[in-house]
C-alpha cells in the first residue's frame, strides 16, 4: 500500500508492471478456468466453436457423478493423501537433522557434503528414474506404497531450505540448550524445528503439491489401480473408460486439484513467511 | 567447593590467536569480572569455561574436578547470554522449566503425551513447577509466566534469562554482558540486583563486560583483558589506583588518564610538557618514560614549578559536584584533563592560564614497553605479581 503511494499507480512503469502481471496470471489461470468450464458442459457443447464459460445446458451434476462413480476417484485421492503424508513426514524426519548438522555443527567434510546437496538440488529427479526403478526392483518394493515413497525420502531441497533457515537462529540459543542439558537430537526437535515452523510448513506445501501432482514416477512404480495416486488414476480412467468423454474427465481433474488450491490458500501466509523470513525478527 | 582454576588456556581460530596463555584462579563464591574492549576474547573464555567451545591448549578445573572434555550439561554451570537466548516458541514458564526437566525427569518421562502417565512424572513435574514459580517470584516476573519472550520488554527478558540460569542452582554463574542491551537506568538497577543475587546465593560468578562502571561497582576482583591476554587481576580499587600496565591505566577511568611522554634527566627527575616530575626510576638518563596522571590527582596551585603543569583553559565541563577542565599544555599531544571541585567553577574562564600541581606519589610511571615502574620500597602488599596473589 505504501508503495502505491510513492510510485503512484498512474506511472507508466507501474502500468507496464501490472499489465505483465495480469497477462502472466491470465496465461496460468486460463487452462484451469477452461477445465472447470468443461467439467460442467454437456458433451455436445464441449467442441462448440464459440467459447463461453457458462454452458447453455448445465451438465455439472452428471459429469461429477460420473467422475466419482465410474472411476475409483475417492480411492485415488486416499492414495494421494496417504502417500503425500508419508513422504512429507519422512522428509522432515530426515532433512531436519541433516540441515542442523550442515548449519550448526563443525565436522570435516561439511562443505563437501553441502556441495553434494546443492548438486542433488540441480539434478532433475527424472534422471534417477531408471536407477531407482532397478533399486526398487532389487529390494522388491515395486508396485507397493513403499515404491511411491522411498525415492523422495531424502529431499535436497528440504535440506537446503532448512539449513538456510537454521543458520538464522543464533548460536547462543543452541549454546543455552546445550547448557540446559538437551542432546543434539533434542535440540533439533525441540528448539530448531519449532523455531523454523514457517519454513517447514512452506516446505510441506511444496512437497505435497509436487507429489500429489506427480505422474511420471508413479507411472513407472505401480501398476495396481488400487495404489494409484490421483493423476495416474485419471490417466488410467481416461484410457479405459472415458474415451472422448471429456466432461467427466475434467470433473475428475477439478476434484483432484481442488484440495491443493484450498490447502494453499489457507496456508499462504506461512508459505510466504517460510520462504522469505528468518527465525528471529 | 566450586572455585575455578584456569590453567594456561590458549585458543586459536584458524591461525588467529584469540586467547594467549590465560591463567586465573577464581575463589569459591567470588564475583570476578572479565573486563576488556570488544573482541578481546572475553566471550570465548566464558564459552570455554562452560564447555561450549574447546580450548586449543590448557585446562579448566571447576571445584576439584578437571572438566576438560566434560559436556556443558555436566559442569554444573549456568550461563546468561548477551542476547538472552530464550526459546522464542516457549512460554516463560517453559523456558525456565527446561533445565529442570532435563535434569530431574528421565528420557521416558519427558516423552510427549506418553511420559505423563509414567510413575513419578506427575510428582516431579509439580515440584519443577513449584521451583520455577518460586524463582520467578523472587525475580519479580511471576506474572509473566504465561507469556512468550516476544511479548516481553528487554528488562523482563533479561530477568527470565537470569531465572532460567538460577532455577537449577548451579555452582557457577557465567554472565556474558547481560546488561548491555538495556537502557542506562535499567542497567544501574539490574547491576544492583545482580550483585544482590550474588550476595544471596553465595556462588561463584564470572561476569563479562566491557563497561568499566559495571566492573568497578560489582566485582570482588576485576580481570582486565586485552587482545586475549590477562593484564591484571585485582580488586577494583587497586586496578584503578595501582595499574600494572599502561594499557590497564588507559582502559580504566573516565575521563581517561593523562599520559605525558617524558625523558629521564637523572635518577629522580623526568622532563615532560615543559616541566619536571619527581620520579624514582631505575634507569639511565635519557630513557623515555610515560607519566600517567589521573584527572582527579590535580589540584590548583598559584605558580609554576616542578610537578606543576601550566596551560590555557580550552574547555570547562560542569558535571554537578565536579568539573572537568581541559587544558592546552605546550608540549603535549592531547589536552590535559583535570577534575576539580565545582566550587572552583566561577573562577575559571576560557583562555585563562592555570597551574595544576600533582603530588609525586600520585604519578604513575610507565616504561617504554608499557610496564609500570614503581618507586623502590613502594611495592609491598599492593603490588604482588598476579601469580602470588592467587591463594
Ligand atoms: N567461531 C569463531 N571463528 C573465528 N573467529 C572467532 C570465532 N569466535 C570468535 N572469534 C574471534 O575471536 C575474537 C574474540 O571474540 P569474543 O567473542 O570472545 O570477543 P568478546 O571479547 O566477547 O567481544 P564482545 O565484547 O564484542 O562480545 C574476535 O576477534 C572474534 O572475531
Ligand atoms: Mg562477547
Amino acid at each position: 500500500m505504501s508503495t502505491s503511494a510513492t510510485h503512484g499507480l498512474g506511472s507508466p512503469a507501474a502500468i507496464t508492471r501490472h499489465a505483465i502481471l495480469l497477462i502472466t496470471g491470465a496465461l496460468i489461470l486460463i487452462p484451469f478456468v477452461w477445465m472447470v468450464s468443461l467439467s460442467i458442459k454437456p458433451p455436445g457443447e464441449i467442441f462448440h466453436a464459440s467459447f463461453s464459460f457458462w454452458p447453455k445446458q448445465f451438465y455439472g451434476i452428471e459429469n461429477y457423478t460420473k467422475a466419482l462413480t465410474e472411476a475409483p476417484l475417492p480411492r485415488y485421492m486416499l492414495n494421494g493423501v496417504f502417500v503425500c503424508t508419508m513422504i512429507v513426514a519422512a522428509q522432515v524426519l530426515v532433512c531436519a537433522p541433516a540441515a542442523y548438522a550442515l548449519a550448526k555443527l563443525e565436522f570435516p567434510g561439511k562443505n563437501l557434503l553441502f556441495a553434494m546437496v546443492l548438486i542433488a538440488l540441480i539434478l532433475p529427479h527424472e534422471v534417477l528414474s531408471l536407477p531407482l526403478f532397478i533399486l526398487g526392483y532389487q529390494i522388491g518394493v515395486l508396485n507397493t506404497y513403499a515404491a511411491l515413497v522411498f525415492p523422495y525420502v531424502v529431499s535436497p531441497f528440504g535440506i537446503f531450505l532448512f539449513r538456510q533457515f537454521f543458520k538464522t537462529i543464533p548460536d547462543d540459543v543452541i549454546h543455552a540448550a546445550r547448557l540446559d542439558g538437551l542432546s543434539e537430537l533434542a535440540i533439533v526437535w525441540r528448539i530448531m524445528v519449532p523455531m523454523a515452523l514457517p519454513a517447514i510448513i512452506a516446505f510441506g506445501i511444496f512437497s505435497v503439491v509436487g507429489h500429489w501432482n506427480s505422474l511420471f514416477w508413479p507411472l513407472i512404480a505401480v501398476r495396481d489401480q488400487n495404489l494409484m495416486p490421483p493423476p495416474l488414476g485419471i490417466m488410467a480412467f481416461k484410457n479405459e473408460e472415458a474415451g472422448n468423454d471429456y466432461g467427466p474427465l475434467m470433473a475428475a481433474s477439478t476434484i483432484v486439484v481442488a484440495p491443493l488450491i484450498i490447502a494453499f490458500l489457507s496456508a499462504q501466509r506461512w508459505f510466504v513467511e517460510g520462504l522469505t523470513g528468518g527465525a528471529v525478527k | 567447593m566450586a572455585g575455578i582454576t584456569i590453567e594456561k588456556i590458549e585458543k586459536t581460530f584458524g591461525a588467529t590467536p584469540v586467547l594467549r596463555e590465560v591463567s586465573l584462579k577464581i575463589a569459591d563464591g567470588e564475583f570476578l569480572t572479565l573486563l576488556g574492549p570488544s573482541g578481546c576474547g572475553k566471550s570465548t573464555l566464558l564459552r570455554i569455561l562452560a564447555g561450549l567451545e574447546v580450548q586449543t591448549a590448557g585446562s579448566v578445573a571447576i571445584g576439584d574436578r578437571v572438566v576438560d572434555g566434560v559436556r556443558p550439561k555436566r559442569r554444573d554451570v549456568a550461563m546468561v547470554f548477551q542476547s538472552y537466548a530464550l526459546y522464542p516458541h516457549m512460554t516463560v514458564q517453559d523456558n525456565m522449566s527446561v533445565p529442570l526437566r532435563m535434569r530431574r525427569l528421565t528420557a521416558w518421562q519427558r516423552l510427549p503425551l506418553l511420559g505423563r502417565f509414567l510413575p513419578g512424572t506427575k510428582a516431579t513435574a509439580a515440584e519443577i513447577e513449584r521451583d520455577v514459580i518460586r524463582t520467578a517470584k523472587a525475580l519479580g516476573i511471576g506474572h509473566l509466566l504465561a507469556r512468550k519472550p516476544g511479548q516481553l520488554s528487554g528488562g523482563q527478558r533479561q530477568r527470565v534469562a537470569v531465572g532460567r540460569a538460577m532455577v537449577r542452582q548451579p555452582a557457577v554463574f557465567l554472565m556474558d554482558e547481560p546488561l548491555s542491551n538495556l537502557d542506562a537506568k535499567l542497567r544501574v538497577q539490574m547491576r544492583a540486583e545482580i550483585k544482590e543475587l550474588h550476595n544471596r546465593l553465595g556462588v561463584t560468578f564470572v561476569y563479562v563486560t566491557h563497561d568499566q562502571s559495571e566492573a568497578m561497582t560489582m566485582s570482588d576482583r576485576v580481570a582486565v583483558m586485552l587482545d586475549g591476554e590477562l593484564l591484571q587481576v585485582a580488586p577494583p580499587q587497586e586496578i584503578y589506583a595501582d595499574p600494572d600496565d599502561r594499557r590497564v591505566a588507559e582502559f580504566i577511568g573516565s575521563p581517561k588518564i593523562n599520559m605525558l611522554e617524558a625523558k629521564l634527566r637523572d635518577a629522580a627527575l623526568a622532563d615532560a610538557a615543559g616541566t619536571s616530575f619527581t620520579v624514582a626510576a631505575d634507569a639511565g638518563p635519557g630513557t623515555a618514560l610515560t607519566v600517567g596522571i589521573r584527572p582527579e590527582a590535580f589540584h590548583l596551585v598559584e605558580t609554576g614549578g616542578p610537578n606543576v603543569l601550566t596551560g590555557a583553559v580550552r574547555l570547562v565541563e560542569h558535571m554537578g559536584s565536579d568539573l572537568f577542565v581541559h587544558l592546552n599544555v605546550p608540549g603535549t599531544e592531547h589536552p590535559v584533563v583535570a577534575r576539580l571541585l565545582a566550587e572552583r567553577a566561577p573562577q575559571i574562564e576560557l583562555g585563562q592560564t592555570l597551574h595544576l600541581g600533582v603530588r609525586p606519589e600520585r604519578l604513575l610511571i610507565f616504561a617504554a614497553d608499557g610496564k609500570r615502574l614503581r618507586p623502590q620500597g613502594h611495592a609491598g602488599a599492593k603490588v604482588l605479581p598476579i601469580k602470588e596473589r592467587m591463594q
